[in-house]
């Protein structure tokens, strides 16, 4: 909750700076204040410990100054600044898409009738926004939850950790099982939560005519701060890994770097979470529409099921896979189709909800007139709701290749043997103890993620 | 280009009943308005002709094949009814040729997209984007995609109500010269009187889901069928009056018709069908009244009168002669009046 809270408080200013401002080097804001997304939590909350923790790097630029010893920020402190530094771009990405769709009419309509502009951003603005930040909130949330990188290296006792230790220390299966089961329930009352508050009202552009572009809003006097506000989440979300992963690199590169391996782990990256994103863009369009255009308890629950995925983290839905494979596909299991599977499982809801998030600006009008027009309901689909909400889908396959690119647990537990990804060839260094060797392919990570993550904000 | 027969449409959402029992039928080559206040279900209507929702009872037919009944119900697509939205509906992702070419289907005849565009006057814009138009072009543009496939049937939603006031009686009537000279069957929805009155040939006045009355614009207009259709078309006086053998005797003197009315029945006149000035024709059954007020609205005026049983009536005349209060006046009917029984 905390963690929600606050990134949502990063997350909204910034949409509407990168969005809405002549914030200088709006651009390279734009792309700067998403790229945390492809940090994982784990590389990230070691970035930080190692950085602002007691006999980090900051430590020992202090030191000189008299500073002693800086207090822990293990803990509660340290996985929350952690977690909502690396998942308020979650809440970005789709509150800035909606930022920009809005008719900007709505908003002169509401200045024209003497309201003052933060007063139009409470009243007419924000409700607009709604949609868009409980979808990203809801990831934050199920992320959190199921986060397992950050807490344990933050020695913060959470459900995962909590479940990993019962289940590695004690073989305690039935413990685990129960716990996740416990953790399960948890996330699928979030997730009723959301649904029960979700507006049922779709929101379209409100008139036709003209479509315009929203004028960009001057700061004066407030660019200092603004720039301010945007260096220090940057610095924290995305200088200091960075930094520390650069300090890092800089130190094994001096030793023998295994090149090859990287190479190898880095086309598996690419191919296993491209065809993730993929599958899970085109498995998106069909639910996002049964969810929007035909209400029914069937369409809702297909919709709920979607998200469930994301609600169980991501080792149990791999032991999940294994008993699977091992007991009914017996030649699925450690294949690649499987380790596929399991990614379009685990992120499908990332995908759906910026899919439905766009469908929901698009008006059914648009589809009956295609239909008047003698085209039948896929026809319709494929030449008219499909393009329109394209820049939803991208933005969701682009979102699931980011969030599958990093992906872990599943990762190790499904992939064929020898298959070796960036993210198992980081855990393998780093699970031993060489930070160094890590720090190679968790900045090739952090690059190829930096492609999708560049069409996702600078398509517009 | 065909006609279509709606038979006791029923459709109902939740506890609403939108649509109560709708009939209605319309000849090859008509342009039909369906006249209603808001909520009336009108456009409910127009989505069970096109195909939208799904009548829960009655049949459409249209030529001679039913599009919805009992176990029938064609889908949209299948229909060959063009619809154009109240806000256009356009595909934002093509360009206008792009969306006039789409009901066309694959491998769209390009010389058929151009002679659609120069119908509506849109043949220099078909590379533009659908959002650059005005709001004038985009209804053209909406107009010209509904009738590129040549359908049988073309139904406007509100087509008008999007445009500037200074616009609407041109596109009127450009918008009835295009339906015209497509030779197609129409029906548009509309809740201003004036519009259905201009652009169409029938009128069918809707209320509360099903119709009040069928006819031409004259004659909805000057005999409605009853008090409401009297009232939603216009300024309307009611005058008490006794019926006997064809003539009917009411505070403004007697008037004959071919009415087969008898015993008490309501005078109904529209308030331009009184003539008021200083003397009557010698010919006509005029009485004496009293101006109370006058408004001035450039081309014509409205005049209150109170008549001899203390009855006041409103009369709208040309602009000139200004008649002030207290003016001493006859005054007559010189129109069309309608006559219906006290409980109609």
């Amino acid at each position: 909750m905390a963690v929600t809270t606050a990134a949502i408080a990063i997350a909204l200013p910034l949409a509407w700076l990168t969005a809405r401002t002549d914030l200088p080097g709006r651009r390279l804001w734009t792309v700067a204040a998403a790229l945390p997304l492809v940090i994982p939590s784990y590389i990230g909350a070691y970035a930080i410990l190692s950085a602002l923790g007691p006999a980090g790097l900051a430590q020992d630029l202090l030191e000189p100054l008299g500073v002693r010893r800086l207090p822990s920020i293990a803990g509660f402190a340290g996985a929350w600044l952690t977690l909502t530094l690396f998942t308020y771009p979650f809440v970005l990405l789709p509150v800035r898409a909606a930022l920009r769709r809005l008719d900007p009419q709505l908003e002169e309509a509401a200045l024209g009738m003497g309201r003052s502009r933060t007063e139009v951003f409470r009243t007419v603005v924000l409700p607009h926004l709604v949609p868009a930040i409980g979808a990203g909130a809801l990831l934050v949330v199920l992320y959190v939850l199921s986060d397992f990188g950050a807490v344990s290296i933050m020695r913060f006792e959470s459900f995962t950790t909590a479940i990993y230790t019962l289940y590695r220390a004690s073989f305690d299966r039935v413990g685990a099982a129960s716990l996740a089961t416990v953790l399960t329930a948890l996330m699928l009352v979030v997730l009723w939560l959301e649904s029960r508050s979700r507006r049922r009202g779709a929101l379209y552009r409100s008139a036709p005519g003209t479509a315009r572009r929203a004028q960009t809003v001057p700061l004066r006097g407030w660019r200092w701060p603004a720039l301010a506000f945007c260096a220090t989440i940057s610095a924290l979300a995305l200088a200091l890994p960075i930094g520390v992963l650069a300090y890092w690199s800089l130190q094994s590169v001096s030793g023998d770097v295994p090149w090859g391996e990287i190479a190898a782990a880095t086309g598996h990256s690419l191919l296993v979470s491209g065809l993730a994103a993929l599958l899970a863009a085109l498995c998106s369009i069909p639910i996002a529409v049964l969810a929007v255009r035909f209400r029914s308890p069937f369409s809702a629950a297909v919709e709920r099921l979607s998200y469930t995925g994301h609600a169980l983290p991501g080792i149990v839905v791999a032991l999940a896979l294994v008993f699977f494979g091992t007991r009914v596909a017996a030649g699925l299991y450690q294949t690649l189709a499987m380790l596929v599977f399991a990614f379009v499982v685990l992120f499908l809801p990332l995908a759906v909800g910026v899919t439905r998030a766009s469908l929901l600006q698009v008006s059914p009008r648009i589809e009956e007139a295609a239909r008047s027009l003698g085209r039948g309901p896929f026809e319709v689909l494929r030449t008219v709701t499909a393009p329109l909400i394209s820049s939803g889908t991208v933005a969701g396959a682009a979102l699931v290749f980011l969030t599958a690119v990093k992906e872990l647990p599943a990762t190790l537990i499904l992939a064929p043997i020898g298959f070796e990804t960036l993210a198992t060839e980081i855990w393998k260094a780093t699970s031993v103890g060489f930070f160094e060797r890590g720090a190679v392919p968790s900045l090739v990570l952090l690059a190829i993620s930096a492609l999708p993550l560049y069409l996702l904000t600078a398509r517009d | 280009m065909s006609s279509i027969s709606c038979q006791n449409l029923r459709k109902s959402f939740g506890e609403v009943r939108a649509v109560d029992g709708f009939s209605l039928r319309v000849e090859q080559g008509a342009t039909v308005a369906l006249l209603g206040p808001s909520g009336c279900g009108k456009t409910t209507t127009l989505r069970l002709i096109a195909g939208f929702e799904r009548p829960d009872a009655g049949t459409i037919v249209v030529g001679d094949q039913t599009l919805a009944g009992a176990d029938v119900f064609v889908p949209p697509e299948k229909r060959r009814i063009g619809v154009v939205f109240q806000d256009y509906a356009l595909f934002p992702h093509y360009d206008v040729a792009g969306n006039v070419a789409y009901g066309l289907g694959r491998g769209a005849d390009r010389n058929r997209v151009r002679e659609v565009l120069d119908l509506v006057g849109l043949g220099a814009v078909g590379e533009r984007s659908v959002n650059e138009l005005s709001g004038g072009q985009q209804q053209r543009v909406a107009l010209a995609r509904a009738l590129a496939p040549a359908p049988d049937l073309i139904l406007l939603d509100e087509p008008f109500s999007n445009l500037d006031a200074s616009l609407r009686a041109k596109v009127r009537s450009e918008v009835r010269e295009i339906l015209d000279a497509q030779g197609v069957t129409s029906i548009f929805v509309t809740h201003d009187q004036e519009e259905a009155l201009s652009v169409a040939d029938t009128v069918a006045v809707v209320n509360a889901g099903r119709v009040e009355q069928v006819g031409t614009p004259e004659e909805v207009y000057s005999r409605p069928a009853n008090r409401w259709v009297a009232g939603f078309l216009g300024e309307i006086e009611v005058l008490p009056g006794v019926a006997r053998g064809g003539t009917v005797t009411c505070d403004l003197g007697a008037i004959s018709g071919d009415w087969d009315l008898a015993g008490e029945v309501d005078v109904l006149v529209r308030p331009e069908s009184l003539a008021v000035d200083i003397t009557a024709p010698p010919d006509r059954p005029a009485v004496q009244a009293l101006v109370l007020s006058r408004n001035f609205y450039g081309h014509d005026q409205l005049i209150e009168l109170r008549l001899p049983s203390g009855q006041t009536v409103r009369a709208r005349r040309l602009g000139f002669p200004a008649w002030h209060p207290g003016d001493r006046v006859r005054v007559w009917i010189d129109g069309p009046a309608d006559v219906l029984a006290r409980d109609a």
